[in-house]
């Protein structure tokens, strides 16, 4: 198939089309709106289904139910409607279900604003609601790996039966950038067929449910034990990450993801120019964190810079991958602020002139 | 020979439940599950269980199920039903689960005619979590929550869930039965009947109101709960056919070029 010039959330929308999702249910709320919009075009016309629910608490209960019949299913949303799925998404982790979140993440707290932001970190990849569980989380840096993601991510929640969220911000919803589909994508994982799915009882096996009530405790922790090592074979199994101009020496490593690491590839190119020795390494996998190659890759560096669209969230990661080793330096905007890659070259000027400080580990 | 004439429906589970002595839902699993059977469509039924008492349903049913959040069990089943048109899929709820925390769900799935089948089991009271007072809670009753009586100044009246879907213009079938003799939970089974059989024809949301009794949580002996029921939620909760897909809705139209 030939590349195509898309915005991304359209992208996203035709790539969830593209990995057989033929079920979308989403309530509106800027900026992730032409998703759902997009979705209630297509799905239709693959002989799919699209419900506008009347919020966010039904959209994400409606994924619930169709996930349980085993069929692929997505919704989309942005910061403050992701926090009124939360209860549905431990519902949904607990009772193993695949299905696939986008969040285009909007500045916080509260209803905060609507530009883009990194704010929804510590929430996707840590504390997304009650219980012990653990979201599988993808931050694509560009449009093309948005699609990527996107059709990767349905086979990677059908493996491990679990909620599997896309995070991007409103400049992965909006760019327009050439996206190509192959036709010949296989499943990245080995699939195995859905004998969990309750869609009716032949009469030959006890009854299909779709649950996460335990009410022995027992049971519950045996459930535990077995969704602990899920999300630990995931940690082993599913760390994704890039790595921008680490071939040659570098003194000083960045940390980004996201659309930020694409601020600060620009930034790296012209302190290069510059002659300042500069790579880095940017997190696919939120969750599973790449703790040992942001490690790895810092050790090879005297400095590390930490860049972020938060108050600081992934930094606290990398702190905890770099144990103290290596001093670390922080830039950052919030509030749907963008950080510019002036900003940045700036920030490195700074750290090599001894002007920065770096952050307390308290 | 002796010859059976009556047995467990094959939908129903071999299984004791853990209902009170006195409560009804035993005598609601029942006439659903004779109704899945005679309609032939247990294989392809999906029921939805609620947070509350019935929250164990899926063990007393041998279809396939879904446990759903408190409220959201017509959420969960518009999500089944619109990944399998081909399923039958029912909720079973109570009324602090469908008439409080559940209500956005409920009306927005009706309005939408979601062709699903909603048991709304009306007791009165939040049985599970040990007697609360409930949106349906008559006024005076007593409960944990109100133990001076239901304070209608400040707790607002019982909400007729019937009635109230019941305005809204989408087609449906919306009905109150109950199950205190033995007459009307062969009328009760009959309202379900119909609903599950707009659902099998493709033609409407359905939802029948079971009222039923909660000794445990109402504080008086089963015998006596009947009668409770009888005069204090008869004539407030009314029972009958509130709403016909064959447009003899109660809804009021659009005024003439309006």
């Amino acid at each position: 198939m030939a590349k195509k010039l898309m915005k991304g959330s359209e992208a996203i929308g035709e790539a969830a089309v593209q990995a057989g999702c033929r079920l979308f249910f989403g309530y509106p709320i800027t900026p992730q709106n032409e998703i759902p919009e997009y979705m209630s075009m297509r799905l239709p016309q693959v002989g799919g289904r699209f419900v506008q629910a009347e919020s966010e608490v039904a959209a994400s209960n409606m994924l619930y139910g169709a996930a349980g019949t085993g069929e692929r299913v997505m919704t989309s949303s942005s910061s403050p409607g992701v926090s009124l799925m939360a209860e549905a998404i431990s519902y949904l982790a607990g009772a193993e279900l695949p299905v696939v979140i986008v969040n285009i993440m909007r500045a916080g707290p509260g209803l905060g604003g609507i530009l883009p932001s990194q704010g929804d970190y510590f929430q996707a990849t840590k504390g997304m609601a009650h219980g012990d569980f653990r979201l599988l989380v993808l931050a694509p840096w560009s449009i093309q790996e948005a699609a990527d993601l996107v059709q990767d991510a349905f086979d990677l929640a059908d493996f491990y039966r679990n909620p599997v969220m896309i995070v991007g911000d409103g400049l992965i919803g909006q760019m327009m950038e050439p996206v190509e589909f192959t036709d010949t994508r296989e499943p990245i994982k080995k699939l195995e067929p859905k004998t969990w799915a309750a869609t009716g009882n032949p009469g030959d096996r006890p009854n299909n449910v779709i649950n996460s009530l335990f009410l022995d405790p027992e049971a519950l922790e045996r459930h535990n034990v077995k969704l602990k090592a899920k999300f630990d074979s995931m940690v082993r199994d599913e760390v994704r990450y890039a790595e921008y101009r680490t071939d040659d020496d570098y003194d000083l490593l960045i940390v980004a993801y996201g659309t930020v690491a694409r601020v600060c590839s620009t930034a790296i190119d012209e302190l290069q120019e510059q002659g300042l020795k500069v790579a880095m390494i940017r997190p696919i996998t939120l969750f599973p964190y790449p703790f040992r190659a942001v490690r790895d890759a810092a050790l090879k560096a005297n400095q590390v810079l930490v860049v972020e669209l938060s108050a600081g969230q992934m930094i606290e990661d990398v702190q905890l991958a770099l144990e103290g080793s290596r001093p670390i330096h922080f830039c950052n905007r919030m509030g749907g602020m963008l950080v510019s890659p002036d900003e940045v070259v700036d920030k490195v000027r700074a750290i090599v002139d001894g002007q920065s400080t770096e952050v307390s580990h308290g | 020979m002796a010859e059976t004439v009556f047995s467990r429906p094959q939908a129903l589970a071999d299984v004791t439940t853990h209902y009170c002595p006195g409560c009804t839902h035993g005598v609601i699993h029942r006439l659903v599950a004779e109704v899945v059977d005679e309609l032939a469509v247990g294989d392809r039924t999906v029921g939805v269980a609620p947070v509350g008492c019935s929250v164990l349903a899926y063990n007393y049913f041998t279809t396939d199920f879904h446990e759903a959040s408190h409220g959201r069990a017509p959420a969960v089943a518009t999500g089944i039903k619109r990944a399998r048109p081909d399923l039958m899929v029912f909720t079973y709820q109570g009324d602090g689960d469908l008439a409080s925390i559940g209500m956005a769900e409920i009306v927005h799935c009706a309005n939408r005619g979601e062709k699903v089948t909603v048991v709304f089991v009306n007791n009165a009271i939040y049985g599970m979590t040990g007697g609360q007072m409930a949106p349906t809670t008559m006024p005076g009753q007593v409960a944990t929550t109100c133990q001076l009586g239901r304070d209608v100044e400040q707790a607002g009246h019982p909400i007729r869930v019937a009635e109230l879907l019941s305005t809204l213009r989408t087609p449906g079938f919306i009905a109150r039965g109950s199950v205190h003799t033995p007459l009307l939970a062969v009328n009760a089974k009959e309202l379900l009947r119909r609903a599950f059989t707009y659902q099998k024809e493709g033609t409407c949301f359905s939802l029948v109101e079971i009222l039923s009794t909660c000794p445990t949580n109402w504080g008086i002996p089963p015998a006596e709960s009947t009668a409770w029921l009888e005069e204090n939620m008869l004539p407030y909760y009314p029972l009958g056919i509130f709403k016909e897909p064959e447009g003899r809705d109660r809804a009021p139209l659009p005024a003439p070029g309006g």
